[in-house]
């Protein structure tokens, strides 16, 4: 049966088809939906880590025990999950072990655009790359294969469009792959020098045997047209350059991108007069084929930056010109993000932005802090940074820098690593006051839960995280819970917890806007009351807007959250009668 | 069919756009052709500009479509119409819903709303306008607009009526069909 699937589902499927035992994860765009579609085939375990390293090692630990297990996240993901995947590498599997990452080019939902691909050479681990969602449930089933022949992780990498572009899948029975024998093996599984040394060679000895396999997998495709002109390129890379150029050029489209083989890259190579390589953001194949004397045209025509496009293919390696289009003849108004109308964040920044402090932001919805007119927020690095910066940057400017600075840091980030750096504050005898944003799920991703919901993946009730123990248990002994939407007493706790000499935590509570259940009565419009002061444009929502001289609310977005009634001086903003 | 059919649906992010094209996508795998859509996650779906490209074919290999490329845009938006409009192909048509959101830039005063939209549009393209919204009132709920416009694709498109309306009873959750299919009637026979 053939269902149209997003790249990521098909990812879930070939995992699920491979017999996959364990899949933990931490949500993280564009890569979330593959865990979410892991935890529907009830022959899974699947589960929600608190960050990224903690579910690679147990998936890690799911795969030494003798599953077939995965580990998905986001390129920066791979950053926090770093530390157990290259000593994993040494330790190799016994159950397939895959790490799925997904890259952001265009950065639609990233704070940066690294290539994970350097990750693959960096910790020596095969890498395979699927360019639509047929491919990502091929090559998910070969990574598990690949995993187990070769006794070594392999990641699977793949990209916002190939992650969320929907093609056509052929669905397959699960297979029966039995859980194998765990057997205690110290010289194997426990990397302390004496043994790491003498994996390391493995390691190395493994990289040539997968270099060989390289040269005559059937994942490494060539594509002879009888062109002159030849192209080297892998995943959503080769959709474009196909659709570009058809049979006007050959194709060399690699499936492997770590190892590759020399070989099939020279030997196609000499059959073209003129060699593109095409792929986005680094020069990471074009750089390998100039290393072993490849003459190819890779980043001389094409850009490190963003997302590529088969026009922009067309123009660079056949000149031709994209068709003609109308122009826009006027600059027109951008449209970024915003916080959703009844968006519980918008009372803590309104709040923060009017007592002008300095926020240290972190990684959520709650970023869009930094967006006019709240401009709040001053620095976003990354998860669970808003704490551990705001330590030190108290630390360079003294308390009186320290009494108008905040850190602001969503529940499950917090969970994620803001923790450590609340240690860290307390441990070092800082007096920061840390705003944890409880707004009871994890939002940007989509609504994952968290240990501070009290849900796993599946829904099931489990344990919650108290976060006012937590806080208190680590140190913290003023912690204060506030709701963000009583705009007078939010304005006070945040001005008492600021003027304190000691650590302090605020927990913002109130759940997302679009949390199912979250439900405001009426809609909320300006009355003739209206003085015109226009302090309730200063919430930045989406629902009110200037009419001329006026105030307006618009009723199809305006969810009734009353946080304008509560800013208003002048109380002249009502509830629609029903 | 050879040349590939390349559908754009614009709007801002919340509108709906990934169900309507998630039911334009699952029509058009019943009709036997290969398809590919194209869809924002994440933070742009905040309140946004959303784009979702649908392409069909015998074989479809890139999932995303250039400018001057679509055939038909279909905008929940009238600015994001707009925007959209250097990606109509010559002679494309591009159907809009007349609702105006104004983005933030607007609303902060840094930046006006673009006035007689549908006049620019209608000088280069086959502009086709409706208020969506108020159909979707009709219909019974604001947030059918997606499925309004949906009946309207579908009567500028090959495919039978009934094949659309048999994905859309597969889509729709059972407690809201009754609204989708008086919204997709409004949209069709708009």
């Amino acid at each position: 049966m053939k269902k149209l699937l997003l790249g990521n589902a098909a990812v879930a499927r070939g995992a699920y088809e491979a017999g996959v035992n364990v899949v933990s994860s931490y949500p993280g765009t564009p890569s979330t939906e593959i865990t979410e579609e892991i935890a529907k085939f009830e022959e899974v375990y699947a589960e929600w880590a608190p960050n990224e390293k903690v579910a690679a090692e147990v998936a890690i630990g799911a795969a030494i025990a003798g599953g077939r297990a995965m580990s998905c996240c986001k390129h920066v993901g791979l950053n926090v999950m770093a530390d157990p995947v290259f000593t994993v590498s040494y330790i190799g599997v016994n159950g397939g072990l895959v790490f799925c990452v997904a890259d952001d080019p265009g950065k639609h939902s990233s704070q940066n655009e690294q290539d994970s691909r350097h990750y693959a050479e960096a910790a020596k681990i095969p890498m395979l790359e699927p360019a639509d969602s047929a491919e990502c449930k091929e090559f998910t089933k070969q990574a598990f294969a690949l995993s187990e022949q070769f006794d070594t992780p392999v990641f699977l990498r793949l990209s916002t469009r190939v992650s969320h572009s929907q093609s056509l899948v052929e669905l397959c029975e699960r297979e029966d792959v039995p859980v194998r024998e765990y057997q205690k093996d110290i010289a194997k599984n426990v990397m302390m020098p004496g043994n790491a040394i003498k994996k390391h060679v493995v390691v190395e000895k493994r990289t040539e045997d997968l270099k060989a396999l390289a040269e005559t997998t059937a994942i490494n495709v060539v594509e002879d047209n009888g062109a002159k002109i030849g192209i080297i390129t892998a995943g959503i890379a080769y959709m474009y350059a196909k659709e570009a150029l058809g049979n006007k050029a050959n194709f060399l489209k690699l499936g492997m991108v770590y190892p590759l083989p020399e070989k099939l890259i020279s030997d196609f190579a000499a059959k073209c007069d003129k060699v593109f390589v095409i792929e986005e953001l680094d020069p990471v194949l074009e750089n390998y084929c100039k290393s072993i004397g490849v003459e190819v045209i890779g980043k001389d025509a094409f850009t490190m930056l963003g997302e590529y496009t088969p026009a922009m293919i067309a123009k660079a390696v056949l000149g031709e010109e994209a068709p003609a289009c109308a122009a826009i003849e006027e600059a027109i108004p951008a449209r970024p993000p915003v916080m959703c109308p009844s968006c519980p964040h918008r009372g803590t920044f309104y709040v923060l932005k009017k007592l002008g402090l300095t926020v240290s932001g972190d990684i959520g919805c709650y970023t869009l802090g930094a967006v006019a007119p709240l401009a709040s927020v001053d620095t976003t690095i990354c998860m669970g940074a808003s704490v551990s910066a705001a330590l030190g940057m108290a630390k360079v400017k003294g308390s009186d820098f320290n009494k108008k600075l905040v850190s602001v840091i969503g529940d499950s980030t917090f969970i994620h690593s803001g923790i450590t750096g609340l240690i860290d504050i307390v441990y070092n005898k800082g007096a920061n006051t840390v705003i944890i944003l409880d707004n009871s799920i994890t939002g940007m991703t989509g609504h994952q839960d968290n240990p501070t919901t009290g849900k796993t993946i599946r829904g099931e009730a489990t344990k919650q995280v108290d976060l006012i123990k937590l806080a208190q248990s680590v140190g913290i002994e003023h912690v204060v819970v506030a709701d963000p939407f009583d705009v007078k007493n939010f304005e006070a706790v945040v001005k008492a917890e600021v003027e304190r000499d000691e650590p302090s935590v605020i927990i913002a509570q109130r759940p997302c806007a679009l949390l199912k259940g979250v439900k405001y009565e009426g809609k909320c419009h300006i009355s003739e009351e209206c003085r015109k002061c226009k302090l309730c444009m200063k919430l930045g929502c989406p629902a009110i807007s200037l009419k001329g001289d006026a105030v307006e609310i618009d009723t199809t977005q305006c969810n009734g959250c009353g946080l304008c009634m509560n800013v208003c001086p002048f109380k002249a903003i009502k509830k629609e009668e029903k | 069919m050879t040349d590939t059919k390349k559908i754009m649906i614009v709007g801002v992010g919340g509108q709906g756009t990934l169900l309507a094209s998630r039911i334009l996508g699952n029509t058009v795998i019943n009709e036997g052709y290969d398809v590919k859509l194209s869809e924002v996650h994440g933070m742009s779906q905040r309140g946004g500009s959303v784009v979702t490209y649908v392409k069909y074919s015998q074989k479809v290999y890139s999932p995303i479509i250039g400018k001057g490329e679509a055939d038909i845009i279909l905008a929940f938006e009238l600015l994001e119409a707009y925007r959209a409009l250097p990606y109509l192909k010559k002679g494309g048509k591009i159907i809009v819903n007349t609702q105006q959101i104004n983005p933030m830039p607007v609303i902060t005063g840094a930046a006006d709303y673009p006035v007689e939209i549908e006049t620019k549009i209608a000088a280069s393209a086959d502009l086709i306008a409706v208020d969506a919204l108020s159909l979707a009132k009709e219909a019974g709920n604001i947030k059918a607009v997606n499925v309004v416009l949906i009946g309207m694709l579908a009567k500028s498109s090959e495919i039978e009526k009934e094949s659309w309306l048999q994905t859309i009873k597969t889509t729709v959750p059972p407690k809201f069909l009754e609204v989708n299919l008086k919204a997709f009637e409004l949209g069709y026979n708009h």
